[in-house]
């Protein structure tokens, strides 16, 4: 028997650590001969610490939100040949609901074999990809087959991977460089670091075979800094895989020699910008420059360069073990084979799905997203974080492909959707986003610098309870003018969460102007607690927790908010108890 | 923060470093010496060290390493994990990202600031806790997510984050009664 436990940053964060030591102290007190492996995310992040356990005739009993207690529970009933009820939410022949639907290939062993193992990969199959385009294929081949796959960039922009590799390929020059871009800077999207913990040794068979294709013989993985989990295992992985003589110097017995490096990044959204991202791999400041020369004619020290992101990178290997065609058959006309996306937000089962390309938003977010958090009431999704836009309820059939997603004024970007409802305030979020892009933004061009200031100065004003008649034409104005005029998709794509929140929610920014009204009761300035005197029973908690003491009142009586004091930190409203909820908002 | 070029700062690179070996110092100065592009290394490598970039060290590196020390500063002030000031023995990073945006992070940093009694940025009084903010975590479906020395906790409410701060607290106290003891 084998019991796997998950052990991605998500699954430590849940309290993964603790429950493996208790699993490993129950099994070696009542003398089980079982193994215990850690394994990295399966993406049911809302399920974690998830624990499997898998029998000798392969059939596996999978738990979730396993405690300490829990994990001794399931060992003994285990033990006895009986699965725990309690804990179980799916068996290997009826998968749980967030699975359904789902295809994996770029998430293939992500939560089903040990990320520190490279054995674990091999005997998943992994490797023979390698093998196959090393010593079968012709670089122009393996090109080929990425072209009939219809692959495009995982990362934000979408273009054709294949068209890629080629330019740098055909770029003479004997010194080339691969550089993969794990720099996931979209704050909501996180399938790059479960790659990374996951399954680091897909990334870095990618890499091989993204080297031999393009004639490279380094590879470089820029890394965020905040993903110290992700780092430690894909360095795990390459020292493997040297070992293993899958990198360095006449690979498989090819004739073919590649290695990879780790640079850390040093957190700076602007670095997921290409020509940004080479600069800061120098060492320098990470500014974009103008494009044409692009890194396939001249990027890291001048030389070719391409640079691919991570989940692109994963889907090489199945691409050239199963065939393009294989996975050109899924996904849509415009948009090839599966994406993966990170669900997040007011969203009941949040984490990582990967399915077909044109499913739609609603089959992605009431499928294995399961819904809207406490059934509360859908009102928009965020895609392609700060560069993208929010795409509302009446839109919510959109198919997700490239195209289907532009149209709707949002990007694909990475991956990320963060589901909103009817408590999120799309003004505040449009500020949120905009702050968050004035406060990258590298101030090399005017737009972007002092355009976004200016924006974000309306924002904060309208937020505030101070917006004028014309902000909105003024934000219009502004936004237009920085999109056209920034230099790279920092600044052309700044402006699109404020754009798109118009669009689709300007009742929303009018009443923030004209009715000093904030419809989702989200923004301070325009909102006032009160406690209700006939529903109020003077138990005196909200008194107690009140951080400002501005709550006055006897016990047993009706309490009072002192409104010059109270901060609508939302205290009192939280601790309220249910059966009373004499607190309200207005 | 002031110019890199005002000189009236009075530590040397001695006084800083006098917690630290000198030769971690120099250990890391010859492994990048000569190296092209390493600058950012070399400064993770500084932080590492002391835990965030001392003047004097900059300025030694500037001399050791041949680079101007506005070009130092320059990267040293371009990306967001470099610290100019010292910061405490924990480092509490309170994810911004947009799930905990919407999830109430707002919430938490209030609870955290009033727990630590600090702003946002701010480092304790008995040098235990700096709290900073980090755009995202990655770790979206837990938002609201704090990450303290590389460990992620989530989903936080207001009071599992003090708890949070009052057990590493409590840790703290123990170990220093050991070392007492």
């Amino acid at each position: 028997m084998i019991v796997r436990i998950g052990l991605s940053s998500c699954g430590i964060a849940a309290g993964g650590l603790p429950v493996k030591e208790a699993l490993a102290l129950v099994i070696e007190q009542q003398g089980l001969d079982w193994e215990l492996q850690q394994t990295g995310c399966i993406g049911m992040c809302h399920y974690e610490p998830l624990v499997d356990v898998i029998h000798e005739d392969g059939s596996i009993n999978t738990y979730g939100n396993v405690t300490m207690d829990g994990a001794r529970e399931i060992v003994a009933a285990e033990a006895s040949g009986t699965a725990l009820e309690k804990y179980r939410i799916a068996t290997d022949r009826e998968p749980n609901d967030c699975l359904a639907g789902q295809v994996r290939i770029a998430l293939r062993n992500c939560g089903t074999i040990d990320p520190e193992s490279i054995q674990d990969y091999i005997n998943s199959g992994g490797y023979q990809a390698l093998q196959k385009a090393v010593n079968q294929m012709t670089p122009k081949q393996v090109i080929e087959e990425i072209k009939i796959s219809g692959l495009k960039g995982r990362g934000g922009a979408g273009f054709p991977t294949w068209f890629k590799w080629n330019a740098t390929r055909q770029e003479p020059g004997d010194i080339k460089y691969l550089i993969c871009n794990a720099d996931e800077g979209d704050p909501g999207a996180f399938m790059d670091r479960s790659l990374l913990e996951g399954d680091p040794h897909s990334v870095l068979e990618g890499m091989v075979i993204a080297g031999y294709a393009i004639g490279a013989a380094t590879g470089i993985v820029y890394a965020r800094a905040e993903y110290p989990l992700a780092i430690k295992r894909l360095g795990k992985a390459i020292e493997q895989a040297q070992a293993h003589g899958i990198l360095g110097s006449n690979i498989m017995g090819s004739g073919f020699s590649f290695d990879i490096s780790i640079k850390q990044g040093a957190g700076a959204f602007v670095c997921g910008e290409e020509t940004a991202l080479i600069a800061s791999l120098e060492g320098e400041r990470g500014m974009p420059r103008l494009k044409p020369p692009f890194p396939s004619q001249r990027g890291y020290w001048d030389k070719p360069s391409n640079i691919n992101n991570v989940e692109t990178l994963a889907n090489v290997p199945w691409i050239i073990a199963n065939g393009g065609a294989s996975f050109a058959a899924m996904g849509t006309e415009d948009s090839k084979g599966t994406k993966v996306f990170a669900l997040a937000g007011r969203i009941k089962r949040g984490g990582l799905v990967e399915v077909p390309m044109g499913m739609t938003l609603r089959e992605i977010i009431f499928g294995p997203g399961g819904g809207i958090k406490d059934d509360k009431k859908f009102k928009a999704v965020q895609l392609g974080g700060p560069s993208g836009g929010c795409i509302p309820e009446a839109l919510l059939d959109t198919p997700v492909d490239y195209q289907s997603i532009k149209n709707t004024g949002a990007i694909m970007g990475s991956g990320g959707m963060v589901v909103m409802d009817e408590t999120t305030c799309m003004v505040d979020l449009a500020r949120y986003f905009l702050n968050f892009t004035q406060d990258e933004s590298c101030g090399k061009c005017v737009p972007c610098r002092i355009g976004t200031k200016r924006m974000l100065e309306i924002m904060e004003r309208l937020c505030a309870g101070e917006g004028k008649p014309g902000d909105i034409d003024l934000l219009e104005m502004l936004g237009q003018q920085i999109m056209d005029g920034s230099l790279c998709g920092l600044g052309n794509s700044a402006p699109n969460p404020v754009l798109t929140t118009i669009r689709y929610f300007r009742d929303e920014y009018e009443a923030h102007i004209y009715d000093k009204k904030c419809p989702a009761k989200q923004c301070k300035a325009l909102i006032t607690y009160l406690i209700e005197p006939d529903k109020c029973k003077g138990c005196t908690l909200c008194a107690k927790k009140c951080p400002v003491n501005c709550i006055s009142g006897e016990a047993k009586k009706p309490h009072v908010i002192d409104q010059n004091l109270c901060t609508k930190c939302g205290t009192c409203l939280e601790v309220c108890p249910s059966k009373w909820s004499a607190v309200s908002v207005s | 923060m002031s110019c890199c070029c005002q000189t009236e700062e009075s530590t040397t690179i001695q006084s800083v470093s006098t917690a630290i070996q000198l030769s971690a110092l120099e250990d890391l100065i010859n492994r990048y010496r000569g190296v092209e592009g390493s600058l950012i290394s070399v400064l993770q490598g500084v932080q590492e060290l002391y835990g965030y970039l001392p003047r004097p060290v900059l300025e030694h590196i500037s001399l050791q390493l041949g680079m101007k020390k506005a070009r130092i500063y320059g990267v040293a002030t371009f990306y967001a994990q470099f610290r100019l000031t010292p910061v405490g023995k924990h480092l509490i990073l309170l994810c911004q990202g947009t799930a905990c945006h919407v999830n109430g992070a707002d919430k938490i940093e209030t609870a955290l600031c009033d727990e630590l009694g600090v702003e946002m940025g701010g480092t304790t009084d008995d040098r235990v806790f700096t709290l900073t903010e980090a755009a995202c975590l990655g770790c979206c479906s837990l938002a609201p997510v704090m990450m303290i020395d590389g460990q992620a906790y989530g989903p936080l409410t207001p009071d599992r984050a003090r708890k949070v701060i009052r057990d590493i607290y409590k840790q703290e106290e123990q170990s220093r009664e050991e070392v007492g003891a």
